[in-house]
């Protein structure tokens, strides 16, 4: 156990963990639209960040609790017939908004959401570290489990219900594993940039994928590259590290637009 | 007016009604569709051809009545329109094996089944929109379905893509020996096809061999009296008013909801 002693590598083990969470899960944000979804749980994230330390609860199943709650509102705001967009304006900037206020009333508890607005990832414990890693076998387990099934519901739940298939299960699937990733990643990249890294790894692995299964083993890899990369580039050069694997994944995502456009000319 | 069907349907619908909110969408429909016949759904837009496929196809539940279906009854389903995020990749061969894989041969095998022979390694995004309605057909053949439904499949194509489509159709059935239920619009390619077609309007107006149907003055109320009521369609004169009797049983409060916007997109 001495590897887990030293605190770049829980960091890296860390990064790593969420990156392949994110990757298969975050496919499917991009291929239901459903980016700013994500922004939303994660917005979610802060005032359950707030009301657990407000509470005095364990901050990761409080904010999976929020997620959970942000998701299924949203859910059924737009089986009311709002917009999706609107919805999701009214909730995330809500959530966002509560919390801030709610850690502004409890006042010493400040500091302490600045961790977690953008992550700490240089502070993962050995605990942090078992949570994020069963968190992100749960979510890689239930995808893989659910993966021909949900394919069919993105593309078209009428041709998902002809297969027997129930495409609101799928879609409560995917909300639930969205909140998890969501709380296992707060101490990584922080709520701010949650969403980034389930949306960039996979745009920057479609310009090269021919199937689905290729482009979620892409985003795994540009996930992974990024947390790693992000990681040794913040300790180089002194700079925070969930924008650092943010930005090392925006600079993949621009070298493989560019590869795969060559590509196409080609 | 259930002419000619035989004791044991592959799937009926029994006193059909759908109502979204306190809209009727559909009324007290009743249909059984035998093995091995071809069915035609016509009716004006918004007349509910696309929610009776669906609420066949178990998509819907209905408000009141039910859908019987025959046991282990195999169904294949077309959709109306497939929109396949260009962010998503996937081939023709991984498409067909959702949501269940199939090797390579069996892929191509079904493809040229349906008309659409060597299409197993492009990608989706890259297909013309007649291929594009053939790989759909191809995926509906996977499981030898006894019962094929069809919704405006033939949609964007053009008249003699329209036709191809439809006579490769009629090939499929008569290899499989499958049941056929389609909705469409090209009455003129269609009605001839059929053994049956079921003019409907919220309800069902009336139904029939082509030959009847369209001399029916419920059919004619709905799409004129033109050459069949083809060139009527196009022109869009859904005009519906019932001035004449009826032989089925259910309040006329006409002109509730059948005032149609004259849109393409059925409902």
């Amino acid at each position: 156990m001495s590897l887990l002693d030293d605190f770049l590598a829980r960091a890296a083990l860390a990064g790593l963990g969420v990156a392949l969470a994110a990757a298969p899960l975050g496919c499917f944000v991009v291929w239901r639209r459903m980016a700013y979804f994500g922004e939303a749980t994660a917005h979610a994230a802060v005032l359950g960040v707030a009301v657990a330390l407000g509470l005095g609860l364990a901050v990761m199943p409080t904010v999976l609790a929020a997620a959970l709650v942000m998701a299924l509102a949203v859910s059924a705001m737009t089986g009311r017939g709002f917009a999706m967009d609107t919805a999701l304006g009214v909730m995330s900037h809500t959530a966002l908004a509560a919390g801030l206020v709610a850690v502004t009333l409890l006042a010493d508890v400040r500091l302490d959401l600045m961790s977690f607005l953008f992550g700490d990832i240089l502070a993962v414990t050995k605990s942090d570290l078992g949570v994020i890693w069963g968190g992100a076998a749960l979510v890689v387990a239930l995808t893989l489990w659910r993966w021909p099934a949900l394919l069919l519901s993105t593309l078209n739940p009428d041709l998902a219900r002809a297969s027997d298939i129930d495409p609101r299960r799928e879609e409560l699937v995917l909300t639930l594993s969205l909140a998890i990733v969501v709380a296992v990643a707060l101490k990584v990249v922080g709520i701010l940039l949650i969403a980034s890294l389930l949306v960039i790894p996979p745009a920057a692995a479609r310009p090269l994928a021919r199937t689905p299964e290729s482009m979620a083993l892409g985003a795994a890899l540009v996930g992974a590259t990024s947390a790693l990369g992000g990681l040794w580039a913040a300790y180089h050069f002194d700079t925070p590290t969930g924008p650092s694997i943010v930005c090392t994944a925006s600079v993949l995502f621009v070298l493989l637009t560019l590869a795969g456009a060559r590509r196409h000319r080609a | 007016m259930s002419g000619g069907t035989p004791p044991v349907p592959l799937i009926a619908a029994r006193d059909l009604s759908i109502r979204l909110g306190d809209h009727t969408i559909l009324d007290d429909v009743n249909v059984e569709i035998a093995a091995g016949e071809i069915v035609t759904i016509v009716g004006p837009n918004g007349s509910g051809k696309s929610t009776f496929l669906r609420a066949l196809i178990g998509a819907l539940r209905p408000t009141s009545g039910r859908i019987e279906r025959a046991p282990g009854l195999r169904l294949g389903y077309v959709p109306q329109k497939l929109s396949i995020d260009k962010s998503l990749p996937l081939t023709v061969w991984r498409f067909l094996g959702l949501p269940r894989r199939i090797s390579h041969r069996h892929a191509e095998e079904v493809l040229a089944k349906a008309g659409a022979d060597g299409l197993a390694d492009r990608q989706m995004g890259d297909l013309s929109g007649g291929q594009f309605q053939r790989v759909l057909l191809a995926r509906a053949l996977l499981e030898e379905p006894q019962l094929l439904l069809l919704d405006e499949a033939t949609q964007g194509l053009d008249q003699p893509g329209a036709a191809a489509f439809y006579r490769r159709i009629e090939e499929v059935r008569q290899e499989l020996g499958c049941a056929v239920v389609m909705v469409s619009h090209d009455l003129h390619v269609v009605m001839a096809a059929s053994d049956r077609v079921i003019c409907l309007n919220s309800h069902i107006c009336c139904q029939g061999t082509p030959e009847i149907v369209a001399s029916a003055p419920e059919y004619r109320a709905l799409f004129g009296t033109g050459t069949k009521g083809a060139l009527a369609l196009y022109r869009h004169e859904h005009t519906h008013d019932h001035d004449h009797p009826h032989d089925h049983t259910h309040g006329h409060d006409h002109g509730h909801d059948h005032a149609h916007p004259h849109k393409d997109d059925a409902a």
